[in-house]
């Protein structure tokens, strides 16, 4: 469980996260949703520690990030594992090297039991036959099953997705969206996405937290979007034709 | 305004370096990349360092033997000369000029996209000690191959001498060979390891400072490039005129 009490971050002048309260609880798909430069990556890279918010908590299962000693935050970043929005695959390493990496710096295990479980993780991704290929050398959507691979090879306690879907077409969002569900339900995680996919609201959102111009606007699932009264979430929610239509159609 | 800036740079790479020099995570790991780096930074240097060297050991030749040397000077100046200044500043300052071409733009064009395509970042979220990792064993592999790439360096050099003398008919291998063994001082080899060792750790360590703290996308990649080799050149050339007098 990860609990965010009063963030605040700006860049010189500029307030990117104002007063930011929120709760995103274990074996759920937590998403934070807003237009762009709402603030969600801030938000994002100050949980898992790349950017130091000005004031507030980040509580992981309790414990207030913010006062760790620099071998703590260490402790705690390998319980964590990251997909970016660009996967950040190692490109001199190839696929299973990558997934390997992180067993290789901190698991004590035989090289035989780091070798089973990357060909685990492979496998549980669909990606069996792509460990001897170079990234540049996978699909948009490979890569990012080879990311997600290497995300829970160390099996974390929190999995971090920045923009899961970026890039992808709709179909391969829905096989990227429904592995992290599967992944977070089969081990307990704590997994936070940062999206605007529409798509992966209405799939995957078990809890949403939908910022506007920096501030927390809105918390609830998926089934309380569509009852939603709040005007500047259904003007983010149902900004498509698309999805005007399929709301009419659900009023109706 | 300039001289905070600097400060502030300065300040920035010296907590790098503080990141960089601690213990590797994993042994394994660090040797794995060590390896590596021997190969990328040192081995495949080799081949640009003998080249320079041969031709730049038969310029220096020509240049005493057909426009310094006179009547009063002794034939074997050319050999003497080429050996000397092959020892002195060429094998150590002049390639590591070089080398900081070739090298540091190669580190901070890795490092600057590993950066803006967040490999380091995964690396930090990761646990992994990033600056650790990636810089250490870059550091160590090109200040441990240094005294290999002088070597060579000035016996390419030599041989470049000795070829053009041979070929070119512009005096006699005997004469090349007793101004090559005229008053030898071994310690001037050793100067040059030392000083080529000293250009080394900058290079290494200037190039990652600009990669490493890359911010933004493609364009700031090629300048980080720039700039490290602009800045680890002047460095080279400032800190040279240091050590020459401190070692001689």
């Amino acid at each position: 469980m990860i609990e965010l009490k009063s963030i605040n971050k700006s860049f010189e002048d500029k307030q990117v996260l104002n007063n930011v309260n929120c709760l995103f609880e274990n074996s759920k798909t937590n998403l934070i949703i807003g237009r762009s430069g709402s603030g969600k990556t801030v938000l994002m890279n100050c949980i898992v520690g790349l950017i130091q918010p000005d004031s507030g908590e980040i509580r992981y299962d309790g414990k207030n990030m913010l006062s760790f000693s620099k071998q703590e935050t260490f402790q705690l970043r390998r319980q964590m594992g990251m997909l970016f929005q660009g996967s950040a695959l190692f490109d001199s390493m190839t696929v299973l090297e990558n997934v390997m990496f992180p067993l290789d710096m901190f698991s004590t295990d035989s090289y035989k039991d780091r070798m089973r479980r990357a060909q685990f993780c492979l496998d549980r991704v669909n990606l069996s036959d792509a460990g001897n290929k170079l990234p540049g050398e996978l699909s948009g959507g490979m890569q990012k099953r080879a990311a997600i691979a290497r995300a829970i090879s160390m099996q974390p306690k929190y999995l971090f997705c920045d923009e899961p879907n970026s890039g992808l077409d709709p179909k391969t969002s829905i096989v990227i969206d429904k592995l992290i569900q599967e992944i977070t339900r089969e081990n307990e995680m704590t997994t936070i996405i940062n999206t605007h996919d529409m798509n992966s609201v209405m799939g995957i959102g078990e809890n949403i937290v939908f910022l506007y111009h920096g501030e927390k606007e809105w918390q609830g699932s998926k089934d309380d979007i569509m009852s939603s009264p709040n005007k500047r979430l259904n003007d983010f929610i149902f900004a498509s034709d698309f999805s005007k239509r399929l709301r009419e159609v659900n009023e109706e | 305004m300039v001289l905070i800036n600097w400060l502030v740079a300065f300040g920035k790479y010296l907590q790098m370096l503080g990141r960089v020099f601690r213990r590797p995570d994993r042994m394994r790991m660090f040797l794995r990349k060590f390896y590596a780096e021997v190969f990328q930074l040192g081995i495949d240097s080799i081949s640009i360092v003998l080249v320079i060297s041969l031709f730049i050991g038969a310029v220096i030749c020509i240049q005493f033997k057909m426009n310094i040397q006179s009547s009063w000077m002794p034939a074997w100046v050319p050999g003497y000369a080429s050996r000397e200044i092959m020892l002195l500043e060429f094998s150590s300052s002049i390639m590591c000029l070089i080398l900081s071409g070739k090298v540091g733009s190669n580190i901070a064009s890795e490092l600057g996209t590993m950066r803006v395509t967040q490999q380091i970042d995964a690396l930090d979220i990761m646990g992994v000690n990033s600056a650790n990792y990636l810089i250490l064993p870059k550091v160590a592999a090109l200040v441990t191959i240094m005294p290999v790439l002088v070597t060579l360096s000035v016996a390419a050099g030599i041989l470049g001498a000795y070829t053009i003398v041979y070929i070119g008919h512009i005096g006699t291998v005997r004469d090349l060979t007793i101004g090559m063994q005229y008053s030898f001082n071994q310690w001037f080899f050793w100067m040059g390891v030392i000083k080529a060792m000293f250009f080394g750790f900058l290079i290494t360590t200037i190039a990652s400072y600009y990669g490493y703290n890359v911010k933004g996308g493609s364009v700031e990649v090629g300048k980080a490039s720039t700039n490290a080799v602009v800045t680890s050149s002047i460095l080279i050339l400032v800190t040279d005129t240091f050590l020459t007098q401190l070692l001689s």
